[in-house]
């Protein structure tokens, strides 16, 4: 995994609530049998108009957001299915970085697997963001991993929440199945005091 | 103080904890599909890992593959036919057991799980999937996990995960007749939310649970995760017992006797305490109809579509009116004037043996209204010949069913089975998010029982009218 410490960038603003993974990467997308390749179908159905050509309504088409890499949307983001393709897309569509007053539980299990940070906020301060990044040009934030802040250059500044289990393997890129290996003798314990099932 | 029937679990499958980390647990059965174990796969060759313990694995096809008269052929997308021919290669080459689409064993990973016998009480159990919170029916610990996940049980059957917390959701009263699980369920997401339920494995409680039937149980637990829940559990009892017994995989004889004290064991205790409860007192539900575009937002079938001013919450007003707006909808519309064009009974909610014999009680004897083409897609291959043998098929048949395969399906339209943009779908499924069932496409989650007499009316209709006993 890529390792995470400090990111600066664009921010794009996605103001929907309950943002669910159908959206994110709809199924059609889900046949290909590799990690990569579904950046360009993240949000297909709202991206894109019936004959393929990007829709000019959608708001992260718009010029200012086309380098964006921090998105900020509302409640409830990545509802819905276990598909790991979602932060897959969203990973390869540009995101580092996403922020919401809230998330859903697989979802964010499947980012913190994959370098994609996730940092939940309050809503007020969630608001803050999506209002400045809709009103300024180029609006860039600064997000520091090891200090668990954000701040940008218009005087917002927050610090948030994280374990330390993840934070850890984020910034020193872990892999997960590695850290689990090394406590190889403990499971062969429980195994061998398990009672086998069928 | 005592435990509730979650912790038991948990503790049990503990294999290391230290402060501050997410514990590693062991995992007691692991259920694969074609669309997300491929980069699992991937990942081990890459890595030279085997697979530590294959013969807790089990595999089948169930999202893409076709469920009309061509099931048998090669699929016609190349893409997904790339799907189905990856999991057989690493079924075959990690030596994992596939349930192939000519098995009478294969069907919709969550319906075939308990159908075998394989889900047991007191397991751990994760698939890459979300709707693995059904298998919580048997008083197991079932739970949805991504594919980096899937790798991770692959190499090591455990899995890291941070203790979730305990929510109770305790029913009351009476279920009045007419109201199925698939109704509890969804007024229960009505009244909790989307995200009700998020970082809680919920345990359904109470004389109603109690009184329902393995097949509404495991309804109810499938869609914890509409309310956003890791996983939903309900103890297992007689009724339980007796679904299983005899079983494939439930142990026979004098072993029987011995696995169903310990399975007896895992209750909760009387002085345990939940992190947070909920009582929905059933005397006040109705069947229920989903009008917008998050399994939330449903609605009594008494009831009409809603004004977004509706709703206190910014958010909600907003996500009220794109969704009445997406689903072709006015507000102020009584429900039960709702004209249809698709019925759908299938999906891992309710395409169970019980739930098609409830369909097929109101459909006996009476005809597929003119405009509506309705569907039936058992849940399992199995599923399919048990109901063959009661004669289900036919009663569906003669009133203008058609009678599938099992599969996935259109549920989530990764098969050719979708909607076309705008039309409008009574589905017994459990996700009703935009296009989820094609691009466009219009989805009203509803009951067996509803989405039968849907397409027979051609409109929605409260199926308490109908004489059901
Ligand atoms: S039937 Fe639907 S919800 Fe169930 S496993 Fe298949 S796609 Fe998922």
């Amino acid at each position: 995994m890529e390792k995470f410490y400090k990111h600066e960038g664009i921010v794009a603003p996605l103001d929907r609530a309950n943002v669910d993974t159908d959206q994110i990467i709809p199924k059609q997308f889900l046949k290909r049998i590799e990690r990569t390749g579904f950046g360009e179908y993240a949000f297909f159905d709202w991206r894109y108009l019936e004959d393929g050509v990007l829709n000019p309504d959608f708001i992260l088409n718009k010029p200012k957001y086309k380098n964006a890499t921090i998105l900020v949307s509302g409640k409830n983001f990545g509802s819905g299915s276990s598909r790991e393709h979602a932060p897959w897309a969203l990973f390869e569509m540009g995101f580092k970085v996403i922020i919401a007053p809230s998330f859903a539980d697989i979802f964010r299990n499947n980012c913190m697997q994959n370098g994609l940070l996730t940092i939940t906020l309050d809503i007020s301060m969630v608001d803050q963001i999506m209002a400045n990044s809709i009103k300024e040009n180029n609006y860039l934030i600064k997000v520091n991993l090891e200090e668990q802040s954000i701040k940008d250059d218009y005087g917002f500044t927050s610090k948030f929440n994280i374990d330390p289990f993840r934070k850890e393997c984020l910034i020193e890129g872990f892999d997960d199945i590695d850290l689990s290996f090394k406590l190889q003798d403990k499971i062969e314990k429980f195994e061998s005091n398990r009672i086998s099932r069928w | 103080m005592g435990k509730t029937m979650f912790e038991k679990i948990w503790n049990e499958h503990i294999v290391s904890e230290s402060e501050g980390e997410p514990a590693l647990i062991y995992i007691d059965l692991h259920l694969i599909h074609e669309v997300t174990s491929p980069q699992a796969f991937e990942g081990l060759r890459l890595q030279n890992r085997s697979v530590r313990r294959p013969e807790l694995t089990i595999s089948t096809v169930d999202h893409n593959i076709p469920t009309d008269e061509t099931r048998d052929q090669e699929i016609k997308d190349p893409i997904a036919r790339q799907q189905v021919e990856a999991l057989r290669e690493n079924c075959r080459d990690f030596g994992i057991t596939l349930y192939d689409v000519d098995n009478s064993s294969q069907g919709i990973v969550h319906v075939i799980g308990p159908e075998q016998g394989y889900t047991q009480p007191g397991m751990t159990i994760v698939c890459g999937d979300s709707h693995t919170s059904t298998h919580g029916a048997f008083g197991a610990l079932a739970f949805g996990i991504g594919t980096s996940e899937v790798e991770h049980v692959l190499a090591t059957q455990t899995l890291r995960q941070y203790k979730p917390k305990t929510m109770q959701i305790d029913f009351i009263g009476e279920i009045p007749l007419g109201v199925s699980a698939k109704d509890m369920i969804l007024a229960t997401i009505g009244k909790i939310g989307t995200a009700g339920g998020t970082g809680h494995v919920i345990e359904y409680t109470g004389a109603p649970i109690k009184s329902l039937n393995m097949e509404g149980r495991m309804t109810i637990c499938n869609m914890s995760i509409e309310a956003g829940a890791r996983a939903g559990m309900i103890s297992a009892d007689e009724t339980t017992f007796k679904w299983m017994k005899g079983r494939k995989f439930v142990p026979k004889g004098t072993e029987y006797d011995k696995v169903l004290e310990k399975w007896g064991t895992y209750k909760t205790d009387e002085d345990a305490i939940y992190d947070s409860k909920v009582q929905i007192d059933c005397n006040e539900l109705e069947p229920y109809v989903s009008w917008g575009t998050n399994p939330g937002q449903v609605c009594k079938i008494s009831d009409y579509v809603p004004y977004p001013e509706d709703f206190e919450d910014q958010v909600d007003k907003e996500s009220a009116s794109r969704a009445i707006d997406y689903m072709g909808l006015k507000s102020g519309t009584k429900i039960q004037d709702i004209k249809i064009d698709r019925a759908f009974i299938g999906s891992c909610t309710n395409a169970r043996l019980d739930d098609l014999r409830e369909a097929a009680k109101l459909v006996k004897g009476k005809k597929v209204s003119n405009h509506v083409r309705a569907q039936v897609m058992p849940g399992s291959t199995l599923t399919k010949i048990l109901a063959e043998k009661e004669g289900l098929d036919s009663i569906f048949i003669e009133a203008g069913f058609e009678w599938r395969n099992s599969g996935c399906s259109m549920c989530l339209g990764m098969n050719p089975d979708i909607l076309s943009p705008e039309e409008r779908c009574a589905s017994t499924s459990n996700r009703n998010f935009e296009g989820r069932q094609g691009k466009g496409g219009r989805t009203h989650l509803v009951s067996p029982t509803m989405a039968a007499a849907a397409a027979i009316e051609g409109t929605f209709v409260d199926v308490r009218n109908w004489g059901i006993e």
